[in-house]
């Protein structure tokens, strides 16, 4: 039974595409989140508009829909006072919009640090309040004491607060704070045109450029009903394995390189670069920054491209299998890696957990399968799922899917149709699109809301570590301080994706 | 493990050989540097990098440096832990506002002289993310800007020009 079919009462709206959604009331809402708690349903999203929140889930058959609660004077039924994964994205609602979530269990603000000259920027601005020392929890118990890391860190990576509390080297307990790279994406986009936006859905988060590009294009053809042709539908999914394969090669290496297993890192690393010169030569970025575009794609694969990316196949295809193998057999590694900062399923399927992190503790999905989007509907590919939940495990998951990634960039390229590369746009009156597309890290969502005019109105970019962020907080329990980068690299979860 | 360590050891190097420096950022760096200064630090200078805001992206090409393709340390120069061992700080993204003070930590924290290089188009001016209610600006809106290296990311080559060139300039043969 579809989700809005359960819900009395609840307003379906017009334009809304390619899955429903509809208005409901207070009821329909708290009825909402008792599924969510139930683990019936899986929350999806949830964000803020104007004059209300908006709540994307998934269903226990997998279907998806968008649930709307109009705020009364600026407060909606807290989620998260039943279902913790929704605090995060209720305490950035407050932050943005100043809505209030009635009995939320935690009134601290997130994205705001109390600096921006403004509050709740996407709501009903006002003046700047005076600046509030930010509460950590609190800690009790014998022998402890805390080490705050961050925003700076050692490496060269994001900025990002975590607050340690060990007892000796144990980590007892570590809050992270984030919204240090908050840059008002959200805001920058309401009001732009479909251009512009599109180049600020590629800069959301750097490493899954493509990802965001094509989600966000998709979400855009969804709401104008367009169709990309079908060779930029295979250009966009060759582009994001590539993305993949880059990310999960420079990750799988980072990883062991937080082992201090510099041989993986040097190794993986040199496959790396070779992936990105390739996309360099074939699409002009190594990124592939803007190559996706609403409509189409902005670049085409040169005469010798297929080539190209052939030759990086057969380079992976024969030292990787070496690099597995090393990684398998070397036992002070995996002395580091097994048993390390495990996430336990319930946890996984709670949060709704997507990517390796979901897929490592046993959540098995993955939105090229489950959303099914083209060109992934026709092409081969298995969904590695395991169960153990550690840092190996993710490792694991990461190395299958470079194996996947490998067979489906020669799927594409040898199903590659020839056409053109880009629609039109125009405006087509007031409409609403939704689309999700797996990145490297998990599922990104995109929202978006365009005006008569075809200019964005609201657009909502949620990132998967929105749901694994809090499982680091789990994860690292009981692991000592030391082990902590391994647990997080292990993650790879993103501070700009997620502060936006 | 000892076939991949044999096997690197007998098919070559993969290192490239380093591009000349950034005219361009020869002539910037060129009016910023004091004679006393280059006399002091030799041919070495340690980096201290701050993501001030940025999309991750330049931070994945800073990282490309170390590989084997670029291997940085060749030249001198070298990324460090903390802002204390520090000659230069690069710094990526638009300054947003949550991160205008640890960057002024950061920066108030390295010992004299000091040079700061900004990464990318964003941190020239804010880039895309100019404008908006939570960006302080460019970083030289924060820290004052001795170098800026444009690109959105800038490649690898990009990033290693322009450093060899504050090298140049900077580490100018101690006598």
């Amino acid at each position: 039974m579809s989700v809005l079919a359960n819900i009395a009462g609840a307003q379906p709206v017009e334009g809304h595409r390619p899955w429903p959604r509809a208005v409901v009331d207070e009821a329909g809402w708290v009825h909402a989140i008792d599924a969510l708690a139930a683990g019936q349903w899986t929350l999806s999203g949830l964000w803020g508009d104007a004059g209300c929140v908006h709540m994307a889930v998934i269903g226990a058959d997998g279907d998806i829909a968008v649930l709307t609660y109009a705020c009364h004077d600026g407060k909606f039924p807290s989620v998260g006072a039943k279902h913790p994964p929704a605090v995060r994205l209720e305490r950035a609602i407050a932050s943005l919009f100043g809505y209030t979530p009635e009995g939320a269990p935690d009134p601290r603000p997130w994205l705001d640090h109390g600096v921006w000259g403004v509050t709740h920027p996407l709501g009903s601005a006002g003046p700047a309040q005076e600046r509030v020392p930010y509460t950590f929890l609190p800690v009790e118990g014998e022998a402890l004491h805390q080490v705050p890391v961050g925003p700076v860190h050692a490496g060269i990576i994001e900025p990002g607060h975590f607050r340690f509390t060990a007892n000796g080297e144990f980590v007892v307990r570590v809050e992270e704070r984030l919204g240090y790279v908050h840059k008002g994406i959200e805001s920058l986009m309401a009001g732009a045109t479909l251009d512009r936006a599109a180049q600020l859905a590629a800069r959301t988060s750097g490493d899954s450029t493509v990802a965001y590009s094509w989600a966000f294009a998709a979400a855009a053809e969804a709401a104008m009903q367009l169709q990309a042709p079908p060779r930029a539908i295979y250009l966009r999914a060759l582009m994001a394995e590539i993305e993949r394969l880059a990310n999960h090669l420079g990750d799988i290496g980072a990883v062991c390189n937080d082992a201090s297993f510099a041989l993986m890192h040097a190794q993986t690393s040199i496959l790396r670069e070779r992936v990105l010169r390739a996309a360099e030569a074939c699409f002009g970025h190594r990124l592939m920054m803007d190559a996706v575009v609403p409509g189409g794609v902005a670049r085409d694969l040169p005469a010798n491209g297929a080539q190209t990316i052939r030759a990086f196949i057969a380079d992976v295809r024969k030292v990787f299998p070496r690099l597995i193998e090393l990684y398998d057999k070397t036992a002070s590694l995996q002395d580091r890696t097994v048993t390390t900062g495990i996430v336990k399923p319930d946890y996984a399927r709670q949060f709704g957990a997507g990517g390796f992190v979901g897929r490592a503790a046993g959540r098995n999905f993955d939105a090229r399968r489950n959303v099914s989007y083209a060109p992934y509907d026709v092409l081969t590919f298995e969904v590695p799922v395991l169960e153990a939940g550690d840092v190996n495990a993710r490792v694991w998951i990461r190395i299958r899917e470079v194996e996947q990634s490998l067979s489906l960039l020669e799927q594409i390229l040898d199903r590659l149709p020839q056409g053109d590369l880009r629609v039109g746009l125009s405006a087509r009156g007031a409409c609403e699109g939704m689309a999700y597309r797996e990145a490297f890290r998990g599922d990104v969502l995109v929202w978006l809301r365009l005006d008569a005019g075809g200019r964005v109105a609201r657009c909502h970019l949620r990132d998967a570590s929105w749901f694994q962020w809090p499982l680091v907080e789990a994860a690292i329990e009981n692991n000592i301080i030391a082990d902590f980068p391994l647990c997080n690299k292990s993650f790879n979860c993103s501070y700009s994706g997620h502060d936006l | 493990m000892r076939r991949t360590l044999l096997e690197s050891l007998t098919t070559g190097a993969l290192t490239e050989p380093a591009p000349a420096p950034d005219r361009a950022a020869l002539a910037e760096l060129a009016q910023s540097l004091e004679r006393a200064a280059r006399a002091r630090l030799g041919r070495s200078l340690s980096i201290r990098h701050v993501d001030a805001g940025s999309c991750n992206g330049c931070e994945l090409e800073l990282h490309a440096l170390a590989n084997a393709f670029y291997d940085l340390e060749r030249l001198g120069l070298r990324f460090v832990a903390s802002p204390r061992h520090a000659d230069v700080l690069t710094v990526t993204g638009p300054v947003t506002k949550n991160m205008r003070e640890a960057l002024l930590r950061t920066y108030d924290a390295m010992p004299d002289p000091k040079w700061v290089v900004a990464v990318g188009g964003c941190a020239r001016d804010g880039g895309v993310f100019a404008g908006s209610y939570a960006v302080a600006g460019g970083v030289n809106d924060v820290i004052p800007v001795d170098l800026h290296i444009p690109g959105c990311p800038p490649n690898p080559r990009a990033l290693l020009a322009g450093l060899v060139a504050l090298l140049e300039t900077a580490g100018a043969r101690k006598r």
